[in-house]
């Protein structure tokens, strides 16, 4: 007896519902098979892993933290990836965006200029959509893909980010370490609650998730984008430019991940240094996947992206795990999740066993 | 005991979720030390070393302490900062922060958290609750680089460092101006590989300058990727952080160790006595947070007696491995002839010395 999976017709509207709690389900059971192997107590470490980082205002505040900078590289990745426009460098774009908006931060921070965080923010997005519009431009005129680019470009923006630490912006009170000075308190963000470190950057992240769906479902740029990815030939009948399109969703999405840089650094880091993201710009890409490419589907993948972070960062601290543990778990969901949404599109066939012989054969 | 039992068990059926539960039974209080780890700990290498100081402190103390660690906490600040303050608020009274991009999130919480002590291992802020401490690398360097000087054939010594902080630059300068003190011909190529852990990058950095010419190679890195390198190649190698030895059993000459062991002993003893005080440690050979491990068997005995009376003098305080006359890359006397430099100019300095190829910044 074999099985196989078949395509369905249409995507089974019951699965799309059900393949979450399916994850859910199967991931509980492999984190309890792990935990038990381990000698430890499951219910513990479900209630370190998922539980214990909100009951906390505190705890809430950091998941919000947290899932700000994923959430908006989310949302712009996922826009290009609803064209086919591939953006796999929003870390770069992250990372430029940091620069260009501390830039401003250091230059005109400490004078109380009512301009100044707005201007950080613009120049944030600007640096962002600055970096993203190469691979545009190199797609655009001279059709090189950008997967590559995008990518490249970002171990590019690493050694400038490298370059301003280590030398025009180095503190000079910091004996020589990579560093810029720390921002003027003018040039931090407000707080949303006070004794968090919640900052103002949460609130434009919100805002992204409507924005984002209104313009891929209510708009016809949206529509253009959608055509463009999904139909190609007849986005070209209908006279859609496809270069219209690289151009909007790469910019759109090198200005959120900017935005999210400077948030970043002006948020709860208060200056540049050698390494100012923890890979924000390529887990947001399993963020915008796991949410489906759906603005509001990766609001929630978003939130739980980062509270396997604070999870996983309690498990090490209550349960003393190895970061290991952390990892496996972390991929564990991951794979669950991804694995289930195959039976939105497929469903399992048992071949019978003459059948399957003759499916060989043949 | 029956009533302990019946308490806690009364405990455990009041609160809703069954994870409540060990936080209930932790009221018996040892006194709880957190450590927070750059890189996953691993087999050897910095961290490593941090974690074998750790594990001093439990044999020592016993019961009366716990520790906690987080490995591979990023040096970015916010998830830095986080960690910090969990450990902060889950009851660690004393918390050490073992590198250097823990700075500022270090500073943030122990503002927020005036009770807890903080140390932060190779910074330069202090705090009324945060002390710094590191400890004197160079002095190790300097006899790794009279054994490199006796060894090279090339005199082509190849270095593999992470960034071009004064740390680094104090190891490189050292080793090169020991290894012209026995050869003068002595030059020191130097690839920064932007990464304190980083083994694929480290071994590509250790293979290009062996094929520059280097028969001696070391590493500012955390990882043994450059010994291994070394061994597959034949080249001679220096290990840093752990005793690399059995990396590179043939071609591993010896390493420069750190020991962190008595001072988070002491620092924790002292915090549990109340008797803490913010300060700065900067060990070094002399106190034995640096040595050298074992040294290979192809090391000649005439330089295991060079390498053992340089660091009788250097523990005497009578070499000082920062002495004049040094000249920098351009030619120009950075340190005169009977003079030396002081401990606040070697903790910024940033320029090489004469015979070090490769630019700073």
């Amino acid at each position: 007896m074999r099985y196989r999976l078949e395509a369905r017709a249409r995507p089974a509207q019951a699965m799309v519902w059900l393949s979450p709690v399916l994850a859910a389900a199967l991931s509980v059971i492999g984190i309890s098979v792990l935990f038990a192997v381990l000698g430890r107590n499951p219910v513990q470490a479900l209630d370190v892993l998922f539980i214990q980082p909100l009951e906390t205002l505190d705890g809430l505040a950091e998941l919000a933290l947290k899932a700000t900078p994923l959430l908006l590289c989310a949302i712009g990745i996922a826009i290009g990836c609803r064209a086919e426009v591939w953006n796999i460098g929003a870390e770069g774009q992250f990372t430029v965006g940091a620069i260009a908006g501390g830039g401003v931060a250091l230059t005109f921070g400490g004078h109380d200029y009512w301009w100044l965080q707005p201007a950080m923010l613009l120049a944030g997005i600007g640096g962002g959509m600055a970096w993203a519009a190469i691979p545009a431009l190199l797609k655009t005129k001279f059709n090189a893909h950008e997967i590559l680019t995008t990518l490249m470009l970002t171990y590019v923006a690493i050694q400038l980010l490298g370059y301003v630490v280590h030398g025009p912006w180095k503190d000079p009170e910091g004996y020589s370490f990579p560093q810029t000075k720390q921002f003027a308190p003018d040039a931090m963000l407000p707080m949303l609650i006070d004794e968090t470190r919640l900052h103002i950057g949460a609130m434009f992240a919100l805002a992204s998730v409507p924005l984002a769906a209104l313009l891929l479902g209510r708009s016809m740029m949206g529509f253009r984008i959608r055509t463009v990815g999904a139909a190609p030939a007849a986005a070209r009948y209908a006279g859609f430019s496809r270069n219209t399109v690289v151009w909007v969703c790469l910019l759109l999405s090198g200005g959120l991940a900017g935005l999210a840089g400077i948030f970043e650094v002006a948020g709860p880091d208060g200056q540049l240094t050698p390494v100012i993201s923890p890979g924000y710009g390529f887990a947001a890409i399993i963020v915008a996947f796991l949410g489906r490419l759906n603005p509001f589907g990766i609001l929630f993948s978003s939130l739980l992206m980062a509270l396997l972070y604070l999870g996983g960062e309690g498990l090490q601290v209550s349960m003393q795990l190895p970061i290991a543990v952390t990892g496996t778990i972390q991929g564990m969901l991951l794979f669950f999740l991804l694995a289930a949404d195959v039976f939105i599109n497929y469903r399992v066939r048992r071949v019978p066993a003459r059948a399957a012989r003759a499916l060989t054969h043949a | 005991m029956l009533t302990t039992r019946r308490t806690l068990l009364q405990a455990s059926l009041a609160l809703p979720a069954a994870g409540l539960l060990p936080r209930v039974a932790a009221a018996a209080d040892p006194f709880k030390v957190g450590f927070i780890y750059v890189a996953p700990i691993g087999d050897a290498g910095w961290t490593f070393q941090h974690d074998l100081g750790r594990k001093a402190l439990e044999a020592s103390l016993g019961a009366a302490v716990k520790t906690t660690f987080v490995e591979n906490v990023p040096e970015e600040g916010a998830d830095a900062e986080r960690v910090i303050r969990k450990l902060a608020t889950e009851g660690h009274s004393l918390i050490y922060t073992t590198s250097f991009g823990f700075m500022e999130p270090t500073l943030k919480v122990a503002a927020k958290f005036p009770k807890v002590k903080f140390a932060h291992c190779t910074g330069y802020k202090r705090a009324a609750n945060v002390s710094t401490y590191s400890a004197r690398f160079y002095e190790g360097r300097y006899l790794t680089g009279l054994i490199a000087g006796r060894m090279t054939k090339s005199n082509v010594i190849g270095y593999v460092a992470a960034f071009p902080i004064p740390e680094v630059v104090q190891g490189i300068n050292a080793v090169l101006l020991a290894a012209r003190t026995v050869n003068p011909n002595v030059t020191i190529k130097v690839v920064f590989v932007s990464s304190w852990f980083d083994p694929g990058k480290e071994r590509a950095a250790a293979d290009t300058l062996i094929s520059q010419g280097a028969d001696v190679i070391m590493h500012h890195t955390d990882s043994s990727a450059v010994v291994q390198g070394g061994e597959e190649k034949g080249v001679w190698s220096f290990g840093y952080d752990s005793d690399m030895l059995r990396y590179g059993p043939k071609t591993n000459l010896t390493s420069v160790t750190m020991h962190w062991d008595d001072y988070y002993i002491d620092q924790t003893k002292a915090a549990m006595a109340g008797s803490w005080k913010s300060d700065d440690t900067w060990g070094g050979l002399k106190t034995g947070m640096v040595k050298l491990g074992p040294l290979n068997a192809a090391v000649p005995e005439s330089v295991r007696a060079e390498v053992t009376a340089a660091t009788a003098k250097i523990e005497a305080g009578t070499l000082l491995p920062f002495a004049g006359p040094i000249k920098d890359q351009a030619g120009a006397v950075k340190v005169a002839a009977g003079k030396s430099l002081s401990d606040g100019e070697i903790l910024g300095m940033n320029w090489f010395a004469e015979g070090v190829q490769g630019k700073l910044g």
